[in-house]
């Protein structure tokens, strides 16, 4: 058995998700290597040797990788995938998007958003919108699977001395060409990766009522979310939807605001630590998962807030 | 330019699943079924497509039971033109749909291939990516916006950062995000007339698919619970439990 995790990469830089994508392959018990393909690979593959429990890094440098297009990217890991039984990535967009055409071209299936492994062939994962959680076992030869990021702590960043080899891939498909990207672009930590996260939703009223979510994240040097209702709604942009359409989160300490608490938004942020709710109509079912509960007219609240945590 | 759409029977998006107490799955028995919401927007797309003149016919294709016919005559009542039904009784998972979808595409011929990016029952996120592979096309996964250009198409997604613009070389797989547009309700007289549209029925075998699955469910549970904590009388008692109690700030 041998394990290979496709890290992900961001703007050159080995994104975090990695790091719960290693400790997942960890669980599996097999010898793990990191496959970088970027545009240019030298910083993240040194972030990537320095994980605790790496072997191997492998690496694809070249403008073919640069925006991970699903035909070049997916074609690189085929062609890397000989002798590896398992073939994991975080659940991020990227992943999502090439993983299961790795899959495909290796004629196996794929097990998505993995919440835990139980043996090398059996993970658990979520499924109806986490409503309901299925143990499934692949008969397949290789495993290629997904990793719900929240449901693993990630491994260590430093301690580890792997060895760097570069490897060939075919580079550009031809298929599809990179554009242009619209980043938000935030002083705030990542939504996926932030310690706190506070969370309005269409009890905002309004887009311009968003700056009232946006001091107390920062105050708890939190990131921003929203709900579907308040992206919908044009209150702010869908990068920031937490739920399960949206973004998968899971910090410390979660604060909805003026959130009912549809079970799609649940199933995007129910395994947070703590959650705090505030919403004015003492019924929402938000109440019914939050550790700590205040009926209260969010105008107010977030103002007083925003204080006691400045104070 | 001809389409393709694949449209889902789901459970409804309002129906509350409930596990099996065998933990054999959910309970599907008596509860409501609908087109999965991201394949309908996925029809909703390919209808505005014909609409605009950027696209000749839109060929409807569902899988699984004959129930599926319901479903398709909503993709018809919304603007497709004719419909496909793959009728099996025999669970069909990801790979299975993409090589009978590569199967009919190959017999078909569109141009563009759209549907949901995910499925609201089991949430895999695979068959679009996984018909692009096996037919060598390119794909636009989690589409919020598309434009047929000449012999190509530029494809908005929704990524985790933002946005992101790529140009793909036609025929192509979309699949389609929550942004991408409102699909319409049909109305009644587009409701009976779906009834006439042609609906033609065949079987994996037929198209030389072997549909068994590769993974097994070995059991379904419900989620571990929450339980509703405290509700506190003021935002002081707020930030002091979150500091002395919960020790998160």
């Amino acid at each position: 058995m041998r394990t290979l995790v496709i890290a992900d990469i961001e703007g050159g830089a080995l994104k975090p998700a990695t790091l719960n994508a290693v400790s997942a392959a960890g669980k599996i018990g097999a010898p793990i290597d990191v496959l970088v393909a970027a545009g240019s690979v030298q910083a993240p593959a040194q972030a990537s040797a320095a994980i605790a429990g790496v072997d191997t890094v492998l690496t694809a440098e070249g403008p073919a990788y640069e925006h991970a297009l699903a035909e070049p990217l997916a074609a690189l890991i085929v062609a890397q995938a000989g002798g590896y039984t398992h073939i994991l990535a975080p659940a991020t967009a990227t992943a999502k998007n090439v993983l299961p055409r790795v899959a495909a071209l290796l004629d196996v299936a794929q097990v998505s958003d993995i919440l835990s492994v139980e043996g090398a062939d059996t993970f658990t994962r979520p499924i109806y919108a986490g409503n309901a959680i299925a143990t499934v076992r692949s008969a397949d030869p290789v495993k290629v699977v997904t990793v719900r990021t929240t449901a693993f702590e990630a491994a260590a960043a430093s301690g580890g001395a792997a060895a760097i080899r570069p490897v060939d891939g075919a580079g550009d498909s031809g298929l599809s060409r990179f554009v242009s990207a619209q980043l938000a672009k935030s002083e705030r930590p990542e939504l996926t990766a932030a310690r706190v996260v506070v969370s309005g939703g269409r009890g905002m009223g309004s887009g311009d009522n968003f700056p009232l979510v946006e001091r107390v994240a920062d105050a708890l040097g939190g990131a921003v979310g929203a709900s579907r209702a308040a992206v919908d709604a044009g209150f702010v942009p869908n990068d920031l939807q937490v739920g399960q359409t949206g973004k998968i989160v899971a910090p410390e300490l979660y604060v909805a605001v003026g959130i009912s608490g549809a079970i799609q938004h649940l199933a995007g942020m129910k395994d947070s630590k703590v959650i705090v709710a505030i919403n004015k109509d003492e019924e929402a079912p938000i109440f019914q998962v939050a550790d700590y509960g205040l009926v209260a007219d969010l105008f107010k609240a977030l103002p007083e807030l925003e204080q006691a945590l400045g104070a | 330019m001809k389409l393709l759409c694949a449209v889902k029977r789901v459970v409804d998006y309002n129906v509350k699943v409930r596990v099996k107490s065998d933990t054999s799955g959910v309970e599907t028995a008596n509860v409501k079924f609908s087109m999965n919401p991201f394949d309908e927007i996925a029809v909703e797309e390919a209808v505005r497509l014909k609409e605009a003149g950027k696209a000749s016919e839109i060929v409807a294709v569902s899988i699984g039971p004959a129930a599926c016919q319901e479903t398709l005559r909503t993709a018809l009542a919304m603007g497709a033109d004719r419909a496909i039904l793959v009728q099996t009784d025999a669970e069909v998972q990801p790979l299975a749909v993409a090589k009978i979808l590569k199967a009919l595409v190959e017999k078909e011929q569109p141009r563009l291939v759209l549907l949901g990016k995910q499925a609201i029952d089991d949430d895999s996120n695979q068959t679009g990516q996984m018909l692009a592979a096996l037919l060598g096309w390119p794909q636009g996964t989690f589409a919020s916006k598309v434009a047929p250009g000449e012999g190509t198409l530029t494809v908005t997604r929704e990524i985790d950062g933002g946005l992101e613009t790529l140009e793909l070389t036609l025929p192509a797989v979309v699949t389609t995000d929550l942004r991408l547009n409102e699909p319409r309700y049909a109305s009644l007289p587009n409701i009976m007339k779906a009834k006439k549209k042609p609906l033609d029925t065949v079987t994996p075998d037929a198209l030389g698919v072997d549909v068994a699955p590769r993974l097994t469910t070995l059991k379904v549970v419900e989620p571990p619970s929450r339980t509703a904590g405290v509700k506190v009388p003021d935002v002081a008692t707020l930030v002091n439990r979150l500091k002395n109690e919960a020790k998160v700030i």
